[in-house]
């Protein structure tokens, strides 16, 4: 049943293309509606037993030989995210039935898509093997860029969709190779057998660059600095899927990772360090790179790297918890856990619903750039509302979700000072605080801009209007729930964040850290950080106008894109450069290199094998006209390279050809001998005709070094083939190896009934053989007929 | 007698390479004929020459030659008669279309 | 292609002498093959020069006359022939390709070996004589 859940999007999206047929007129996001919806019933019905702090798993071996299984376990954190991806996926499948039009867009990629996404982010955080994670986690990379690209007639929607392609899989890879290296250390795949070795694996070698090359691919895909840059170029995608995966699921799959490998990585103090720096820096990255931003959807982005941060960061406290030890110390640090759980709900709930506000006043205005935009409060006042509680809770204001985790936030900032470095961890909760300060300034600024000033109608080319109800229910039910968890900050305490908390700290003891949320905590120091954040963020909004003029302000985009753009076109630029060195176009050239590599092969297997022989060991007598024959033809072969005139030069090939029949002659070849006479005709008939139309050879005027080193090369392997000669047949006589042709010899009249061994051999014994040559010649009369016969008309290049 | 055949072989390879390296489409097109000569040749010698001993079961009887070596040279020189044939045909479609033989016109654009 | 004049009689008559004789020759090759030099591939290329000495003297158009041959259908045959006489085996419960022999005494002729290996060397000769035949008549008909 559990397989069944994960793998159903993928075969309902596998049915869409035949369903789509039938249903080309109408919206089929109403019966798709239904697929995450269910799956959020089912999941739901989890919820009881993983309160009660069991998990479950199932086992299905797929490549037992390499340790990758199918298995599946829940628990609190898998069934969290699960939750998540179901419900804001079914809130989203409900809003883009009314945002995406049924008679313009092409509805059946977008959904087949977004389905494939679903399923492979339900394979994420179900599965307990770490292949078929990572399987999982390509294939929603693979979704989101296509789904970035889903108007691919716009060069920016491809611009990003590549970038998001190439960043996040270059991580994905980076993590796979951490797998990999894990796999060697402790070999299994399975994430609770690695929690299992987690004290033998920290001191293993490989333990530090596992750690580096996982969190790579935990830090690609969700937008840590320097790898955020694709995230704001993946706005371009339309917005229900920015809501959908690029703030509330995909983007947190880093989180998850992240959660997941603390039991694993997290005693070291480098892991502790690693994701509060990256935390920190992105955080502040973010939120002040949003303050510049003029596109609504571009402040959401980067905002969303600014929370991603945060998330990170606190992670990064919690895993403190693993390496400090102490009983009181830990209740602090699992409480960072605890405020990124919560914190990973509130941030979904709030920025989803500001996503589809935005999305909203795109579709109704036809802008989203906050400089035309103004006064949209009376024309849309439930827009508004909404927004505002968004808002309002991104900026950390009560009484909403928001709030609570921002003051959790600022407590385990605070509380890093407990470490034994004391008060030098000051610095933390101060960079923190100034970086909330710029978040509040940016929310400032897209709910002024956009709702509170005066209306300008003529901006707009269309009639503005409230949205239509349907767009407006799911931004509602978010925002309600924004503000409901707000005012009960304890609803899914004890179901769900407990039990999340429990499976990233397996070692801790649940009485410790039960932990409940408060509104209002007294007059304590985060409660006057909020207010100075207020204070200071207010200023900071009043400040705008007067320095919007200076230069920070008017790069919108990422400084960190030139290195991205840059980097790609100096690997287009290079790589082109290498080729064209290799590749010159000439088959002499390419021809050249093979012969090269076959000389290099084979003085490296005579010198390998010590099996070089003097050509004298063979030795022996010949007659007088084998000379003779041999004499002629070696004159006739090298005259070739002198004959200007193209009838000569066949005629002395056909030469060749008949001493080859003389030699086979000579050699007890009769049936050889007969045959290469009938084919030198043939084939001097048909260079005749295919030629002689042809001007005469132009003398070649090649440089005297090409022609060296085509001497070389030639004379190279006119050695080597006489070497190679010369040893084989010395070695066969040398060591008297008995010759599978004795049972020709003996057989050929008993089992073939005739008497000439060759053609028994041909049309009994290796009779396939034949079949199979004939079937070539029988290829190569159509093949000649086709050529000739069916051609291209015209001058066309072919 | 063998090392005399192998001095044959050897100079029908080089020159079949050195022909193989050249710009006109008949000279490759001859380069393949002279290395399968060779190559036919060298197969018949190392398995050892023998003179008056054809294969053939009421002249030689069990003295005679290897077969096997020649039952594969037979198969040998047919397909490479079909591979030449086929070449030739194509240098001769190659000459019509684009009016030279010389590979080094033929040579694509860079970038191609 | 054309080697000759069109009217000198002699000329015509010996060489019609002499591509009977080559034909006659090839199919000799042909049957001979299991016992002594010859056989299939020998056969169909011997065959397939008397075609073309016939292209060679008389031209493409009279040629073309006698030899209302489809050369790809010569192949296909061919290829056709020498499948299904490997079948025989399969049919017989023997593995593809198993050839078989017996010798039977004919008044008159004494007595003669029948092999199944005959129509599949059979095969073999149908497909060179048109893959040969495919090459060179198709060239030299290619005349703009």
């Amino acid at each position: 049943m559990l397989y069944l859940a994960i793998l159903a999007p993928f075969f309902i999206a596998l049915l869409l293309p035949v369903l789509f047929r039938w249903t080309r007129a109408r919206q089929i996001g109403w019966g798709l509606l239904l697929v995450p919806a269910a799956l959020f019933a089912y999941f739901a019905t989890y919820l009881p037993a993983i309160g009660r702090g069991e998990s479950i798993s199932r086992e299905m071996s797929w490549v037992p030989s390499l340790g990758i299984s199918f298995d599946i376990y829940v628990d609190g954190l898998g069934l969290l995210f699960a939750l998540l991806i179901t419900g804001v996926g079914t809130l989203v499948v409900l809003y883009s039935i009314f945002y995406l039009d049924k008679r313009k867009e092409q509805l059946h990629h977008f959904y087949f898509y977004l389905l494939m996404f679903m399923g492979a982010m339900l394979g994420i955080v179900l599965s307990d093997n770490l292949i078929i994670l990572y399987i999982f986690w390509e294939l929603t990379s693979l979704s989101s860029s296509l789904l970035v690209a889903f108007w691919y007639d716009r060069d920016r929607s491809i611009y990003g969709a590549r970038k998001s392609m190439l960043i996040t899989v270059f991580g994905g890879f980076a993590m796979m190779a951490g797998f990999i290296l894990l796999y060697i250390e402790a070999g299994t795949f399975s994430i609770q057998g690695l929690i299992a070795q987690a004290d033998s694996l920290l001191g293993s070698p490989l333990f530090y660059p596992a750690m580096v090359l996982v969190l790579l691919g935990a830090f690609t895909k969700s937008a840590q600095f320097p790898f955020h840059i694709w995230l704001p170029d993946a706005m371009e995608a339309p917005t229900p899927v920015s809501a959908y995966l690029h703030s509330a699921t995909m983007v947190k799959a880093g989180i998850y990772l992240v959660a997941r490998m603390i039991p694993v990585f997290g005693a070291s103090e480098a892991w502790f360090w690693i994701l509060l720096l990256t935390g920190l820096v992105t955080m502040c990255w973010g939120s002040v790179s949003a303050i510049r931003q003029h596109d609504l959807k571009g402040i959401l982005a980067f905002s969303t790297i600014s929370q991603l941060g945060l998330l990170m960061m606190l992670l990064g406290i919690g895993s403190a918890a693993m390496f400090v030890g102490g009983d009181a110390m830990e209740s602090v640090y699992a409480a960072a856990i605890t405020t990124a759980m919560v914190h990973l709900v509130n941030h979904a709930t709030f920025k989803g619903s500001l996503f589809m506000i935005v999305g909203i006043i795109d579709h109704e205005t036809g802008t989203r750039d906050i400089r035309r935009l103004g006064g949209l409060m009376t024309v849309m006042p439930i827009a508004f509302t909404v927004a505002l509680f968004g808002l309002a809770a991104m900026a950390g204001l009560p009484p909403f979700n928001g709030f609570i985790s921002k003051e959790m936030f600022f407590t385990a900032m605070i509380s890093l000072q407990e470490l034994s470095w004391g008060s030098a961890m000051l610095w933390v909760p101060v960079i923190g605080w100034l970086a909330s300060i710029f978040t509040f300034g940016y929310c400032a600024l897209m709910l002024f801009r956009t709702f509170t000033g005066e209306f300008k109608r003529f901006n707009f080319d269309q009639e503005v209007h409230e949205a239509p109800i349907g767009l407006l229910i799911s931004p509602i039910i978010l925002g309600s729930l924004v503000l409901l968890l707000g005012l009960f900050p304890n609803l899914m305490v004890p179901s769900l964040i407990e039990p999340a908390v429990a499976s990233i700290l397996p070692a801790l003891d649940p009485e410790l850290y039960s932990f409940r949320l408060y509104l209002w905590h007294g007059f304590n120091m985060e409660l006057w950080m909020s207010i100075g954040v207020i204070v200071f963020g207010v200023l900071l909004y009043r400040s705008l106008p007067g320095v919007s003029g200076w230069w920070f302000f008017s790069r919108e985009r990422d400084p960190l894109n030139k290195l991205y753009d840059g980097g790609l076109d100096a690997l287009a630029v290079g790589s082109e450069k290498v080729t064209g060195i290799q590749m010159t176009g000439r088959l002499r050239d390419y021809l050249a290199y093979m012969l090269i590599f076959m000389i290099g092969l084979a003085t490296y297997v005579f010198f390998r094998s010590d099996s070089l022989v003097a050509p004298s060991a063979i030795a022996g007598d010949a007659p007088l006209y084998l000379y003779g024959v041999a004499f002629l033809m070696i004159l006739a072969t090298v005259a070739l390279l002198r004959i200007k005139d193209r009838i000569s030069f066949i005629i002395v090939l056909g030469v060749i050809g008949l001493m080859v029949s003389l030699l086979f002659t000579i050699f007890s070849g009769q049936d050889l001998a007969l045959t290469q006479l009938l084919v030198e005709t043939v084939t001097v008939i048909l260079l005749l005709l295919a030629f002689r139309r042809l001007p005469e050879i132009t003398p070649e005027r090649i440089p005297v070094f090409s022609r060296i080193v085509k001497l070389v090369i030639s004379s190279a392997v006119a050695i080597g083939v006489f070497l190679v000669g010369v040893s084989a047949f010395h070695f066969r006589n040398e060591t008297g190896f008995a010759s599978i042709s004795d049972f020709f010899k003996e057989n050929t009249y008993e089992l073939g009934g005739g008497k000439n061994m060759v053609n028994v051999i041909l049309v009994d014994f290796r009779a396939l053989d034949t079949l199979l040559e004939v079937l070539v010649l029988g290829i190569v009369g159509l093949a000649i007929i086709m050529l000739v016969k069916h051609r291209f008309k015209g001058g066309e290049d072919v | 007698m063998e090392l005399l055949m192998l001095i044959v072989i050897a100079v029908l390879f080089g020159v079949g390479t050195y022909l193989l390296l050249s710009r006109s489409l008949l000279k490759v097109v001859a380069s393949l004929m002279l290395l399968s000569h060779g190559v036919h040749l060298l197969i018949l010698t190392m398995s050892g020459l023998r003179e008056g001993a054809p294969p053939l079961l009421d002249e030689s009887g069990t003295g005679a030659t290897d077969p096997l070596p020649q039952a594969l040279i037979l198969t040998a020189i047919v397909i490479s008669f079909g591979l030449t044939a086929f070449l030739i045909v194509l240098a001769y479609r190659t000459y019509k279309a684009h009016d030279t033989e010389d590979l080094e016109q033929l040579r694509g654009e860079p970038n191609e | 292609m054309r080697f000759t004049r069109e009217h000198d009689v002699m000329q015509r008559v010996w060489i019609t002498v002499v591509i009977c004789l080559l034909l006659a020759f090839s199919w000799y090759l042909f049957f001979a093959g299991h016992n002594r030099p010859g056989g299939g591939f020998i056969g169909g290329l011997m065959t397939a020069s008397a075609i073309v000495l016939m292209y060679m003297f008389f031209g493409a158009k009279e040629a073309g006359r006698v030899m209302r041959l489809s050369y790809p259908v010569v192949i296909s045959l061919g290829l056709l022939v020498a499948v299904v006489v490997g079948m025989i085996g399969l049919l017989a419960g023997d593995a593809f390709f198993t050839q078989y022999f017996d010798y039977v005494t004919l008044p008159l002729v004494g007595e003669i070996e029948l092999t199944t290996a005959v129509p599949f060397d059979f095969g073999v000769y149908l497909v060179v004589v048109g893959a040969t035949m495919a090459a060179i008549v198709t060239i030299s008909e290619d005349e703009d």
